[in-house]
Order: structure tokens, then C-alpha cells, then sequence
């Protein structure tokens, strides 16, 4: 048995030691010695502010009660930190990124900084909590009555009835002077709270190293051993029950949800947060913690049921064995280890919600009165450390409240089951804010409230039944006797765990409200931009807004404002250090966008985002109408984002594209050059046979005295070199018709024989006047082909007189022959020249190719003949080729070859005409 | 007497200028073709040549080259003739140092004119 003085001294001379580890590390902090202190170990060790009193002593008492139940309020937190340490990290970057003092700090500044959107979350944290530290309140006056307890029966754990409520207040004043002391030096929750870490991590060990100190002492001293232990028919009752069900998957979900949604976890995780790669550590070493924390709960549980009387409170266990055994030391480091859990929890939970009261609660109060604004250098940053300061006195005396009426109603799990449902409304709009782009801050809002009032109704509520401030009737009957909005049986839903009934209505009701709403509400820019800030933050680094926001104010205006949030030190370095980094030498930095953005980010870590806003906007201008151009910019870099590739797959048809219309210009420029050269080669043409014509008629107009005989010959020349003219033109018409198409030509049935001995006897005047000789070789009987006859017979004197032409031969033979080979008609027009050279072998059949003939025109070929030759061979489905040069002698062989007719076809093609 | 060597191979042109020329009392010769042109220039020199673009088998420009860069040659006053009546034809006919050039269809006195010209120089 230990007197009341002697445990009263130790917890002061312990509280004491916490005090000075604060101070220095504090003092060691401000000076830069760092080390220890923003450890990894320390920061994981400060996490472990999770493990509260509740933990400590309420972990024996549910397993002592419910078996393996309290498994799951380590289990979840391990899951976060093993599994979804992505989503922390993100949490974590995003705090550190915009500065977020508080987890409503950073809902509200995911949805576009709304006032309103943080004093909700700020109310639902406090009362949330507030179930919490009277938890602890309760804990600590609970341990202290037993510890000092003078009678054997106080020993078996302190009715309800008797707990010294004294003892409570005296806690929780001693709780808020600590707080005070080390919680409101500062105020930029950025520049950390060094000192209150380290106590915190301190504590962590000793209340780590008394609940292994008990395991050890209570197994193997007063249960013999391990194997021993797990032999005691307790065991049995605690191992027994029936526990994985829906109140499991429940419970798993609290803790986890809790780790990430409770302030103070916040707090600790993300806002004290010094360095990301510490989050590394933390994965594995806080998942060890808790698993070094609740080695011995069961053993605990087992032989506590077995020892113990019959009565005996099993919450109370860990502290209640060593006693009972005579363990005064023991007991007192019990005592001290469950104190450490209780005051760390309340220490870190009243700064957190501290904070959150002073920048969303009375910040933008102060904003809207103005005569709580003078205006004096560090006014702002003083008016937050005084309210946080009664912040914390009334939060703890909220706790003390709460206590006063609830602490003789319930266990202590039961109360903490509380406050996790209650902050686990915060679970919906953070994930949504964290990875949802369009969650909207009228759907959070929405959700959040709706969540809260359900819960407040269905659990809060019920945690003050028998306490006689409400009716009994409302919880058997309901409201007004609606049986359907009875708090423990919402819309019929009977025979349901309160909590599982609970957080079922309240979650359901707070995500669906939260995506519906969203996906109705349009998003405000502001809300755009900070969606994608955050939703996308390892890829868009926070000072991407200044891009977007195209702000200006008067630099002076802006430090006035500086000194008044950050005081007038701190404010005068910020504005050296920024003028120093735009390359001046003296004075004040300019105004840029970015530096605004800057300063918003820096007061955000004092006075919260919101606030932060509402008062960089009073000295700012220009920011509204930059809103829009700031929206079209985040629509446009988002889509450039996820459509990357469509735009990578329209620039490859555009390539196609392109190089397609290059290919037809390049095909239009050969057309033009071509017809360039047609024109040319025209005019060419025209020209030679116009000179001859100027020249003669000239010398007729001038000379008079021409002999007759002379007159005559000129008159004779200009006379066949107007016919060489129109010939020219004709055949250039002709040719430009056949190209065309234009001539719709009625195909008649003929004997291409007779069309080529017609020809040929048209064409002997001309060979006998040149001195050629026309010979036919074999000829092809009885053939019918579709044809023109008139355009049939103008291809074969083409040919015949081509070939008497450009014959070099002195004695220049033409052979005719005909065949039908493969069923086609066969024409083959041969002579004895030169033969084509091969250079001119493929331009023979293009216009005015003239230039590959040794002889000079004499009969005005135009150099057009071949060509449109070929065109109505190609008109009559025929073709004209030069064969290869044949044997030596045999000069150029020409060949016509025709499909023959279809016997079918005879009749219908002569009736066409 | 003033020598004129017209190169053309239309026959009819060439009967037309050989009438005009000999007319102003100039002694007159006449080849078809641009080889022909060349072989006629390795005996006397003619005082002036009349020289067409399109001439079978070496084009006037070709000659006119050939004759600008002979020093024995390049002293011919040269006047060409072309049918196609290209600013592009005159500018590649001054730039090889035609002394004169004549569009088809010409007129008789402008032709006479230029010779003269060139062989008074």
C-alpha cells in the first residue's frame, strides 16, 4: 500500500522531468541542435500518442471481457501503416506542402479554403474529443484512488460512485498548465512543437517499458510462465468467445480510420511532421510498438480472472495484480506508465484542437470585427496565442464535463469506441479530398454534417443514459414515442451493436450525401484549383498557384500585414530572405504573384488557409477576374494531363497529313511544270510556222519587183505553212479531247483489215514521193473488233507515215503484218532505220518528242502523233507499244494490238450509234 | 563582202532569210543542224552568225557556248533566233554572250537591222 503523498510526489517529480525534457528540448531546437530530437525514432515514438490510457489499462479490461476483441484497435492502425502507408505519405506531403496546421486546416483548404467547412470539422473534433480526455480524465483519478488506497475493497477497483472527482479537476488543471506552458510558445505550427514532442516520445517509453515490466512480472512471477498461464481455465473464457463479426470488421475499421482522422494522430503525423523520409521509420517501427504494447494483454486478462476476487474491475488489472502482491514500486511505475498515456493523449489532443478553435473559430471572428483588428505589429499573432490559450482551458474543461456526467456510466473502451465513431466522419471527405477531383465542398459539408448529427443522436446521446439528464423513455420509446428514430434503433434497424448500428447510419448517410452532392455541386475555381493541388500533388508542387493566381498589393501593405500575423521579427526576415532571393541588394522584396503566394503560405501555417486568405485578400487586388483565367488554365493543363496521348495520336495524322498534301503539291507542281512545258513547247510550235509566214509576206509587201515565178513560190510556202498551222492546232484539240475524256465515242463492230489496207493505199503517194517501199506481210483473216473506224485508220497512217518519215535508210522499207494472238488483233508497223535510241525509247509517246528524230520535219509533225495515237488505242481498250529493237536491219517495230470482239456483242453496239 | 552563216533547220525560214540578206547585198551560206554549224566554223569566218535555240542534234545555246569560250571564235558577233520567246531564253542567251537576240515570229527589218549592227561593229 503507498500513501496519497507519496504517489502524489512521484507523478509531480515525473511531471517535473517532463517539464525539463520540453525545455530543453526546446532550448536545444531553437538553437539549432536538432538531432535527437527530429529523429525518426522520436517521431515514431510520438505516433505511439494513439495508445492512451484507454490502451493502457482498458486493452486488459476488453480482453478480460470480450476476448480477442481488443486485437482490433492495434490491428488497424498496423494495416494503415503496413498497407495504405501511401495514402499517409500523401497526407503528410500535402500537410507539409500547403502548411496545414490542423486536419481541419486541411479539409478546409482542399475545399477551396471555406470558413465554414473548417468551424464544422473544428466542432465535430471538439466534441468528438471531448469523450476522450474525460476518458482520461476518468483513467488517471480511477489509478490514483487505487493506488493510494488504503482499503482492501478500493483495491478491487473503485465503484463508479466513489471516484474522487476532485482528483479529476486537479488532472485536468494540471494538464492545461503543462499544455499552456509548452502548446503556446509559437504560433506557426510549422516551426514545430519540439519540446512537447519530446516529452511525448519520452512518455511513450515509459508507459512501453511499465506495461512490459508488469507482463513480465505478473507471467512468469505470478503465473509461472507462459505455458502455465494459457493452462488456467480463464484462459478458456477469454480465448473462447465468439468475436470475429460484424463488430470486429467495425472495430478494425475505427483504429484504422482513427489513426488517420483523430486531431492530435494529425497532429503528431503530419503537422510535427519534420522530415517525410521519417514516415519510412514509422512503418515498420510504430506497427512494433504496438505489438510490444499488447504482448502481455492477454496473459494480463488470463490471471487477473483467475486471481482476482470475484468483483474486481478489470480495467484496473495491470495496476490492481502488482498491488495485490505487494509490488509497491511496481505498482507506482504502473501508475506512472498509465499516467504518461493519459497525459500525452490530452497534451497533444488540446493543442491540436487548440489550434483548431484560435484559427477557425476565433481568426475569422477577429477578421470580420474590426475594432479586434488595431492593426499593431504582432496584434494577430498575440489575439491566437491568448485564444489558444483559453482554448485549452475550455477543452479540458469541456473534458472535465463530460466526465462529471458520463464517467459513472461506462467502461473505458466503450468511451473511446465513442470519439474514434466520431472523428471517423472525417474519413469520407479526406480520401475524396486526397484522390477524387470533384469532391466539392458543399458535398463535404454536407456529408460531414449529416455524419455528425446522426452520430451525436445515436451514439453521444446514449452515453449520458442513467446519468438523469435525459429521459429513459427516449431511449425504449423514442422521441415523442417515434419508435423509428429511437437513437439505438434507427428506421427499425433492432438487434444491431449501438456501435456497428452507429457507424453504419452515420457513415452511410455522410458518404453518400458527400459523392452525391459533389457530383450535383458544381466546384467554385478556387475549389478547382486546390482540388488539383492536391489531388495531384506529386506532380504539382504548391507554388504552382502563384500561376495561376495573378495577384498584386502594395509591398508595404503586405508587411504591415506580415508583422502583424508573424510579428514583427519573423516578418522581417521572411520579406530580407525573399528580396534576397529576387537578386536586391536592400529593402523590401516586389510584390510578385509568387511571393504573395508565399506569404499566404506562410500565415497559412499560423492562422490556418482559410483565414490566411480572407486576410492576404484585404491589401490584394486582381484576383477575381484572374480566378477564371486561372480555371481555364487547370482545365486545360488537366486535359493536357489525360489526354496526352490523344493529342500524341492527332499530331501523327496531322504528320499524315501533312506529308500527304505535300506529296499532292508536289504531284500539282510536276502538273504545272508539265503543262509549263506543254504551253512552251506550244508556243514553240505556233511560232515556226508564224515566222515563215511574217517573213514571206514581208518580202511580198516590200518587193514590188518579184518576179511572177518567185511571188508564186512564196505565196506557196505561206499557203502550206497556215495549213502546218491548223494541223497543229487540230491536233492539239484532239489530243486535249482524248486526254480529257470528253468524247463520248460510239464503238462500232468493224474489220480492222479493211481499215489497214485503207491506209495503206492512202499512204502510197507519200512513200513512193519519199522513195519508200511499202511491203505487207502475213495478215490475220475474218477478225472483228470494237473500234472507231475513222480514228482506227488515222493510228495506222500515223504509224505507216511515222515510219516512212524518220526512216535514215537510203532505201527505206516499211512491212505491214497482222496476227491474232491470245485473242486480241495484232498490228505490227516495222521499218529498216535507225531504230529508236534507247535514250528516247520512253519519251517517244509523250507530246512534242520530237527531238529523239535524226531527220528535220517536213511534213509538220508536231511531234504529237504518238501520243494520241496511243490515246485512242487506249479509248478502243487497245494498246500501242514499241516492241524491243530486233535483229540488226530491223529498225523500229511499232505494234497496235485490240481485244477481239465478243460474238454477243455484234448487233446491240451497231443499234448504239 | 559581208559573210552571214544563218543555222536553222527549218527550210522554209531559211529560204526567207537567205532572200532578205542577199538582198542588202551580203554573201549569204546556210547549215540545218548544230554539228554542221561547228564544221562550218573551221574554215573562214563568217562576219555574222544567225544562230536558232532549237537546232537538232546540239542546241544553239550549246554552240553559242562553245563558240563564246573559243578564242578563235569568240569574236563572231552571234544573233540568235528562238521560237519559244521566254524572258528565261534571253536571259541564258545574254548570260553565254549572245551579241543579239530575235523573238519568232521577227520582222524582216528587225532582223536585217541587228546584222548590221553587229557587223559594222
Amino acid at each position: 500500500m503507498l500513501s496519497a503523498n507519496v504517489v502524489l510526489f512521484t507523478a509531480l517529480a515525473y511531471v517535473a522531468l517532463l517539464f525539463l525534457v520540453a525545455f530543453v528540448s526546446d532550448r536545444r531546437a531553437r538553437h539549432g541542435w536538432l538531432g535527437l530530437v527530429r529523429s525518426p525514432v522520436v517521431y515514431t515514438l510520438s505516433i505511439s500518442v494513439y495508445c492512451t490510457s484507454w490502451t493502457f489499462y482498458g486493452a486488459v479490461g476488453s480482453a478480460a471481457r470480450n476476448g480477442l476483441e481488443f486485437a482490433t484497435i492495434y490491428l488497424g492502425p498496423t494495416l494503415v501503416f503496413v498497407g495504405w502507408w501511401f495514402l499517409l505519405r500523401k497526407l503528410v506531403r500535402i500537410g507539409r506542402v500547403h502548411r496545414a496546421s490542423s486536419i481541419a486546416d486541411l479539409i478546409s483548404s482542399r475545399y477551396g479554403k471555406s470558413t465554414s467547412l473548417a468551424v464544422l470539422v473544428t466542432i465535430i473534433a471538439v466534441i468528438g474529443t471531448t469523450p476522450y480526455i474525460a476518458l482520461q480524465l476518468k483513467a488517471v483519478t480511477t489509478s490514483f484512488q487505487v493506488v493510494a488506497s488504503t482499503t482492501h475493497t478500493d483495491l478491487l477497483g473503485i465503484a463508479e460512485s466513489d471516484l474522487d472527482l476532485r482528483t479529476g479537476f486537479w488532472v485536468a488543471a494540471g494538464m492545461a498548465v503543462f499544455t499552456i506552458l509548452f502548446g503556446t510558445r509559437n504560433i506557426d505550427a510549422n516551426e514545430h512543437h519540439h519540446g512537447v514532442v519530446a516529452a511525448i516520445a519520452l512518455e511513450a517509453l515509459v508507459k512501453l517499458f511499465a506495461l512490459i515490466a508488469v507482463g513480465l512480472y505478473v507471467v512468469f512471477a505470478i503465473g509461472g510462465g507462459i505455458g502455465e498461464v494459457f493452462a488456467l481455465p480463464t484462459s478458456d473464457r477469454v480465448l473462447g468467445s465468439e468475436v470475429f463479426g460484424a463488430r470486429w470488421v467495425a472495430l478494425t475499421f475505427l483504429s484504422a480510420t482513427a489513426i488517420i482522422c483523430l486531431p492530435r494522430q494529425f497532429q503528431i503525423t503530419v503537422v510535427e511532421n519534420a522530415d517525410e523520409e521519417h514516415l519510412r521509420t514509422a512503418g515498420w517501427l510504430f506497427p512494433l510498438y504496438l505489438f510490444l504494447t499488447c504482448l502481455f494483454t492477454l496473459p494480463i486478462a488470463i490471471i487477473g480472472l483467475a486471481t482476482m476476487p470475484p468483483g474486481a474491475n478489470p480495467d484496473m488489472f495491470v495496476l490492481t495484480l502488482p498491488m495485490l502482491n505487494g509490488q509497491g514500486a511496481l505498482s507506482l511505475l504502473v501508475f506512472i506508465g498509465g499516467f504518461s498515456s493519459a497525459t500525452s493523449m490530452v497534451i497533444v489532443a488540446s493543442i491540436a484542437l487548440s489550434i483548431m478553435v484560435s484559427n477557425h473559430i476565433v481568426m475569422p471572428i477577429a477578421l470580420r470585427l474590426p475594432w479586434l483588428a488595431p492593426g499593431v505589429s504582432g496584434d494577430v499573432k498575440s489575439l491566437l496565442l491568448t485564444s489558444r490559450r483559453i482554448s485549452i482551458v475550455l477543452i479540458l474543461s469541456l473534458g472535465f464535463v463530460y466526465f462529471l456526467f458520463s464517467a459513472r456510466s461506462d467502461a473505458l473502451a466503450s468511451i473511446g469506441l465513442i470519439a474514434f465513431a466520431g472523428v471517423a466522419q472525417f474519413l469520407p471527405c479526406i480520401l475524396g479530398g486526397l484522390y477524387w477531383h470533384s469532391a466539392s465542398k458543399a458535398g463535404a459539408f454536407a456529408g460531414l454534417l449529416a455524419g455528425f448529427v446522426v452520430w451525436a443522436y445515436t451514439l453521444l446521446l446514449p452515453s449520458f443514459e442513467g446519468g438523469g439528464a435525459l429521459p429513459a423513455s427516449l431511449f425504449s420509446e423514442g422521441p415523442w414515442g417515434l419508435g423509428l428514430l429511437r437513437p439505438q434503433a434507427l428506421f427499425g434497424a433492432e438487434g444491431m451493436d449501438p456501435l456497428v448500428h452507429a457507424l453504419f447510419w452515420s457513415l452511410s448517410l455522410n458518404a453518400g450525401l458527400f459523392v452525391l452532392i459533389s457530383l450535383v455541386k458544381e466546384q467554385n475555381p478556387l475549389e478547382r484549383l486546390q482540388s488539383t493541388l492536391f489531388v495531384d500533388v506529386f506532380r504539382n508542387p504548391a507554388d504552382r498557384e502563384s500561376r495561376f493566381l495573378h495577384r498584386s498589393a502594395a509591398i508595404d501593405d503586405l508587411f504591415v500585414l506580415a508583422q502583424r500575423v508573424l510579428g514583427a521579427e519573423r516578418a522581417y526576415r521572411l520579406f530580407r530572405e525573399s528580396a534576397r532571393r529576387q537578386g536586391l541588394e536592400e529593402g523590401l522584396p516586389r510584390p510578385s504573384a509568387e511571393f504573395i503566394a508565399q506569404l499566404e503560405r506562410e500565415f497559412a501555417g499560423s492562422i490556418g488557409a482559410a483565414s490566411a486568405r480572407v486576410m492576404i485578400s484585404q491589401v490584394v487586388t486582381g484576383e477575381t477576374i484572374s480566378l477564371d483565367e486561372m480555371m481555364r488554365l487547370v482545365d486545360e493543363t488537366q486535359q493536357v494531363i489525360e489526354y496526352s496521348q490523344q493529342l500524341e495520336q492527332k499530331s501523327q495524322q496531322l504528320q499524315m497529313t501533312a506529308r500527304q498534301l505535300r506529296e499532292a503539291n508536289d504531284r500539282l507542281k510536276q502538273l504545272d511544270a508539265q503543262k509549263d512545258d506543254f504551253l512552251s513547247q506550244v508556243s514553240h510550235e505556233v511560232r515556226t510556222p508564224m515566222a515563215s509566214i511574217r517573213s514571206f509576206s514581208e518580202i511580198l509587201l516590200e518587193a514590188r519587183d518579184l518576179e511572177g515565178e518567185q511571188a508564186a513560190r512564196f505565196l506557196s510556202i505561206i499557203h502550206d505553212e497556215t495549213l502546218r498551222l491548223t494541223r497543229l492546232l487540230d491536233e492539239i484539240l484532239d489530243l486535249s479531247h482524248l486526254e480529257r475524256g470528253e468524247v463520248a465515242w460510239s464503238l462500232d463492230l468493224v474489220d480492222p483489215e479493211r481499215v489497214l489496207d485503207r491506209a495503206v493505199e492512202t499512204c502510197r503517194g507519200m512513200a513512193a514521193s519519199a522513195g519508200a517501199r511499202l511491203t505487207i506481210g502475213t495478215r490475220a483473216g475474218g477478225a472483228r473488233v470494237m473500234a472507231h473506224e475513222d480514228r482506227l485508220n488515222q493510228v495506222f497512217i500515223n504509224l505507216i507515215s511515222n515510219a516512212i518519215k524518220h526512216n535514215s535508210s537510203r532505201r527505206p522499207v516499211i512491212t505491214l503484218s497482222s496476227g491474232l494472238v491470245d485473242g486480241r488483233y495484232e498490228v505490227v508497223v516495222q521499218d529498216n532505220g535507225g531504230g529508236v535510241p534507247a535514250a528516247a525509247r520512253e519519251r517517244i509517246f509523250t507530246k512534242f518528242s520530237r527531238a529523239w528524230t535524226q531527220s528535220r520535219p517536213r511534213e509538220g509533225g508536231a511531234g504529237l502523233g504518238l501520243a494520241i495515237s496511243r490515246a485512242i488505242a487506249r479509248k478502243m481498250q487497245g494498246e500501242l507499244e514499241l516492241l524491243p529493237d530486233g535483229p540488226a536491219g530491223v529498225g523500229a517495230r511499232f505494234r497496235l494490238s485490240l481485244p477481239l470482239a465478243a460474238a454477243a456483242e455484234q448487233p446491240e453496239r451497231r443499234a448504239g450509234e | 563582202m559581208t559573210a552571214i552563216l544563218i543555222a536553222e533547220d527549218e527550210p522554209n525560214l531559211v529560204e526567207s532569210l537567205s532572200f532578205i540578206l542577199r538582198r542588202e547585198g551580203w554573201a549569204v551560206s546556210a547549215v540545218f543542224d548544230g554539228e554542221a554549224v561547228l564544221e562550218e566554223l573551221r574554215g573562214d569566218l563568217p562576219d555574222v552568225l544567225v544562230l536558232d535555240v532549237m537546232l537538232p542534234k546540239r542546241n544553239g545555246f550549246d554552240i553559242l557556248k562553245t563558240i563564246k569560250t573559243d578564242p578563235r571564235l569568240t569574236a563572231i558577233p552571234v544573233l540568235m533566233l528562238t521560237a519559244k520567246g521566254q524572258e528565261r531564253d534571253r536571259k541564258t542567251a545574254e548570260q553565254l554572250g549572245a551579241d543579239a537576240f530575235v523573238t519568232k515570229p521577227f520582222s524582216n527589218r528587225e532582223v536585217v537591222d541587228s546584222i548590221k549592227r553587229l557587223a559594222g561593229r
